[in-house]
């Protein structure tokens, strides 16, 4: 079944991916067919004019020609994404951009024999205008903050002076060779070289981060190639246009080194201070969008695009600019926008980087079979060399330097990963293909560089999986833990938030907070994470199709035989522990997550980790959520939010003081005031009985989940006999399981 | 902390703070805390902890309180509960909770690690026997789960079984079918949370508690 689905998921795509092909291929440029005039029988008079018909059928293609070739290649290469996950065997293997680059390989193969030429899409102007920025802009939405401040040293020290140091030892050493007769380049003069070279270092690991996540490889070295990609790309940027402004001149003198420096000083801060900026100037917007909610993903767009295009006004680094004001944005965005927004703002960002993203890899692999190259053995093999020589270099040298100043040091295995997740992409593609025809050897960049990339995405970015687990990466202890250490924890997070409320860690609001925040009205942080989490799960059940049904464990057997004795001798099955841990992480209770958002370049924050219940203070609320009045109820709630009781959401890494060196706004626990306004919430949703005490009320269900109901409702009459210690499941743990009411099973009335 | 009164100098503090570790700003904080908490007088009962609202909503509300009374935090040697405590034996409890510093020794962190996991254990650890039974850990985890009101009292002990049996399969090892697992010792429960990052789980950073401009 699931075989035969692959195969026509496969057909089909690969019949829609021939159509856009041959279309693309076929569609000659700037015909205009029109039927021919019906040709005269007699002689013509020339008052007489031509009588022509309207025209039936008439095809003008050139006047859609360029945004459907755009639209017919976006299209494609959505396919070939779409077709890579159809085996899942090879996204685990082989990274998405090696695949994307196979394809436009493809692609440009069937192009190339029928001898036509790939759009002129590509220009400085567009790519930089339209290209760049959405992939800039989702890795500083998604940056994970609070690991990002703690790692914010290292990852500056790294992506600034490595990527100077990675640089100039490239331009400088190739600039050696140049030297060398026999390579026959040595037309390429220094400041060429260091322009070259400053393209090739820019490393782009978006396949490392992908392996890194599935490796559950340990967070430091995440957020350190994470943060490294983001600031190397702005750091190459300004270099780029350093040097190749000075690539056109004719002379350096050693003043200009210097302006060079203090440019690259301006440049650096001037866009952290424009993204700043741009950043509370959308924060504080947002504070009034309460009625206009449609709209409230564009200003999050607007305005960083507007900090981005203003900072390329003043040729400073708009990366950084986007980059700065994405971080400042997010935290008060958050919690001013609605949830629908939010969850718009995030899809759409994904959505644009991936084209983004997508549309540059499959550009590459067509360009690399139409381009003319110009094949320079020497040139190539050392640029490869010394990228990978210098970059290795940069780690072993720069890292010890900086792992005194850091809490966990990167040993040598972090370095390894380091040192070979170096791998070229998108930026550097770009930057080559966009370089000015002043330099002569033109072609000879953009042959090298594309072999670079190519060399470093498919061998290392294929390679780097196994190696990663061969050399055994310090990992993130992901894996399930003993049953002991989960409850433990959970203790221990409960006593850590008790002691925290005994000290009276009472947080005050800053100055930006009171401006930018738009309801500034206090709440205990546990209620609002509590809210936040629902609100989330109610999310989740209205997407998901059928629920995770995560069978209880046969506990059954256990409790039957072990009245009153304390003999805990039998052993569990594995499955049977499996379940326990799925009852535990259902119903165990997280008060401040703490848990690092690890985000997949592929896909949106995996949230689902969330799904641990808060304390319920007030049963009320999590009535509010019966599943059979879902969508009413979702909407009063929204409704209500947005009306009277108005919705913080913190995020989920909002880090507390107590255990983070993050300095954070922190925001006034007024729990006095707390009850009076949850109960407006309950009596404000009418459909809800009064009682307030634990009981559970009956729960009417949306017509889908009849037939499962009735199952669940037979089975829990059975539950009154007691059970033979058969595998048989007990209703009551399954019941119990779902715990969570904003699941679909009915999970009231086991309440006696 | 500009306006405390005699936060540096005060003698008291320079002795508590050899004593528990924490620094005079910190104590100073503390002591605001502690007279905010027992309405000015100088000692603390457990009416004055179930008076905080936020601890209220906290499933191991009673564990948390009855740690500040179990005389066995105060010091190693003791036993037994008291109803009362000053300010002293507050600090003491709150010094189970500094962050270690960096410039420790192993031995020190090894020390502050047992520290740490002495408390827990003496929450579990309720009738000062020196070991975790079933009961005790049954009622742990039922306390810890009760909240939802979804899960029955019969769950939570199978999980609690379930949990215990792990123990005994790490610690002792292979059991033969009459043996009987008294409970768990604290070389167990050291040994079962060996990869637990304690140090850094239960620490608070008391400076940046500010007492001052609370609203009760």
């Amino acid at each position: 079944m699931d075989f035969s689905f692959t195969r026509q998921a496969a057909a089909f795509l690969i019949v829609c991916s021939c159509l856009c092909v041959s279309a693309e291929v076929s569609t000659p440029a700037g015909v205009t067919l029109l039927p021919p005039v019906q040709p005269e029988n007699g002689p013509q008079s020339y008052p007489n004019a031509k009588k022509s018909n309207l025209p039936v059928f008439t095809i003008n293609y050139s006047r859609i020609q360029i945004p459907f070739e755009i639209t017919l290649w976006m299209l494609l290469a959505s396919f070939a994404k779409v077709g890579f996950h159809v085996y899942h065997k090879i996204t685990i293997w082989v990274p998405e951009s090696c695949l994307l680059i196979s394809i436009g390989l493809i692609v440009g193969g069937i192009m190339y024999s029928v001898h036509e030429e790939p759009p002129a899409v590509l220009s400085n102007s567009v790519f930089f205008l339209y290209i760049l920025p959405p992939m800039v802009l989702e890795s500083g939405y998604f940056m994970p903050t609070r690991p990002f401040f703690e790692n914010i040293g290292t990852v500056f020290w790294f992506a600034v002076v490595g990527t100077l140091w990675n640089s100039i030892g490239i331009g400088i050493s190739l600039f050696g060779i140049c030297q060398i007769e026999a390579f026959g380049v040595q037309d390429i003069n220094l400041q060429e070289n260091l322009l070259f070279a400053s393209i090739i270092s820019a490393v782009d690991p978006v396949a490392v981060l992908t392996v890194f996540e599935d490796v559950s490889v340990n967070e430091q070295l995440y957020i350190v190639v994470f943060g490294e990609c983001l600031f190397n790309d702005a750091v190459t940027v300004v270099l780029y246009n350093m040097f190749s402004f000075v690539a056109e001149m004719p002379v350096v003198e050693p003043v200009d080194v210097f302006l060079g420096m203090a440019r690259f000083l301006v440049v650096g801060l001037g866009g952290m201070g424009f993204g700043i900026l741009f950043g509370f100037v959308a924060s504080f917007t947002t504070r009034f969008t309460s009625k206009v909610r449609e709209i409230e993903p564009l200003f999050i767009f607007m305005y960083s695009y507007l900090a981005y295009l203003v900072a390329e006004l003043f040729a400073i680094s708009s990366i950084m600019a986007i980059v700065c004001c994405a971080l400042t944005m997010k935290y008060y965005v958050e919690e001013n926008v609605s949830q629908r927004s939010c969850t718009t703002i995030r899809h759409v960002v994904k959505m644009l980087s991936s084209i983004s993203e997508t549309v540059i890899f499959f550009f590459l692999g067509v360009v690399t079979i139409t381009t003319e190259h110009e094949w320079n053995w020497g040139y190539l093999l050392f640029t490869l060399l010394f990228a990978f020589i210098w970059r290795s270099l940069g780690v072993l040298v720069l890292i010890p330097i900086i792992n005194p100043f850091r809490t966990i040091p990167l040993n040598l295995k972090d370095q390894f990963g380091l040192a070979y997740g170096g791998l070229r992409g998108a930026i550097s593609f770009a930057l080559a293909f966009t370089l000015p025809e002043s330099i002569v050897r033109k072609h000879l960049f953009v042959t090298a560089t594309i072999a670079v990339i190519l060399f470093t995405v498919f061998l290392q970015g294929i390679s780097i999986r196994p190696l990663i687990e061969l050399i055994n990466v310090r990992r993130t202890n992901r894996k399930e833990d003993l049953i002991n250490v989960e409850i433990h924890r959970r203790m221990m997070e409960h006593t850590m938030t008790g002691i925290e409320d005994i000290c009276g860690q009472w947080t005050l609001h800053t100055f930006p907070d009171m401006i930018l925040i738009r309801d500034s009205r206090p709440e205990s942080g546990i209620v609002a994470l509590y809210k936040k989490l629902e609100l989330q799960n109610a999310m989740e059940i209205l997407d998901s199709v059928s629920g995770d049904i995560s069978s209880a464990p046969a506990i059954v057997s256990l409790h039957e035989e072990k009245k009153g004795s304390a003999k805990p001798m039998k052993k569990f099955l594995a499955k049977d522990l499996n379940n326990m841990h799925n009852i535990l992480s259902k119903n165990m209770y997280s008060i401040r997550q703490r848990t690092v958002a690890y985000t997949n370049k592929h896909a949106l924050p995996n949230e689902s980790q969330n799904r641990e219940i808060l304390i319920r203070r007030h049963s009320s609320i999590r009535r509010s959520f019966r599943p059979g009045s879902f969508q009413s109820t979702v909407n009063d709630h929204e409704a209500t939010s947005e009306v009277g009781y108005p919705l913080r959401l913190p995020q989920s890494n909002h880090p507390r003081c107590s255990t983070s060196g993050a300095v954070m706004p922190l925001h006034r626990l007024n729990t006095l005031n707390e009850f009076p306004s949850v109960e407006v919430l309950n009596e404000k949703s009418p459909s809800h009985s009064a009682s307030q005490d634990s009981s559970l009320p009956d729960c009417h269900f949306s017509t889908n989940n009849n037939s499962s109901a009735d199952d669940l409702r037979n089975e829990e009459g059975e539950e009154q006999r007691p059970l033979p210690p058969s595998p048989a499941l007990v209703a009551e743990p399954r019941n119990n399981t779902h715990g969570n009411p904003l699941l679909r099973r009915p999970q009231w009335n086991q309440k006696k | 902390m500009g306006t405390l009164q005699s936060s540096a100098g005060h003698p008291l503090y320079t002795e508590l703070s050899e004593k528990t570790g924490f620094s005079a700003e910190q104590i100073a904080v503390l002591h605001k805390r502690f007279k905010q908490l027992s309405h000015n007088e100088d000692i603390l009962r457990r009416q004055h902890f179930d008076e905080i609202p936020d601890l209220s909503c906290n499933p191991i509300r009673s564990q948390i309180t009855e740690a500040f009374f179990d005389k066995r935090n105060f010091s190693r040697s003791n036993e037994g509960k008291v109803n009362e405590i000053g300010f002293e034996e507050f600090l003491l409890v709150m010094s189970h909770f500094r962050p270690p510093s960096q410039s420790m020794t192993q031995e020190q962190r090894e020390n502050v690690r047992r520290e740490k996991l002495r408390f827990l254990f003496n929450m579990h650890d309720t009738d000062n026997d020196g070991t975790i039974t079933l009961e005790e850990y049954r009622h742990v985890v039922e306390e810890l789960l009760s909240r939802s009101g979804a899960l029955e009292k019969e769950t939570a002990k199978s999980i609690a079984d379930a949990a215990m049996l792990e123990v005994a399969s790490i610690s002792v090892g292979h059991m033969e079918p009459d043996e009987f697992y008294e409970g768990i010792t604290f070389e167990h429960f050291l040994k079962l949370l060996d990869g637990f990052e304690i140090e850094s789980k239960m620490s608070i950073r008391f400076l940046n508690v500010d007492a001052t401009t609370l609203c009760k």
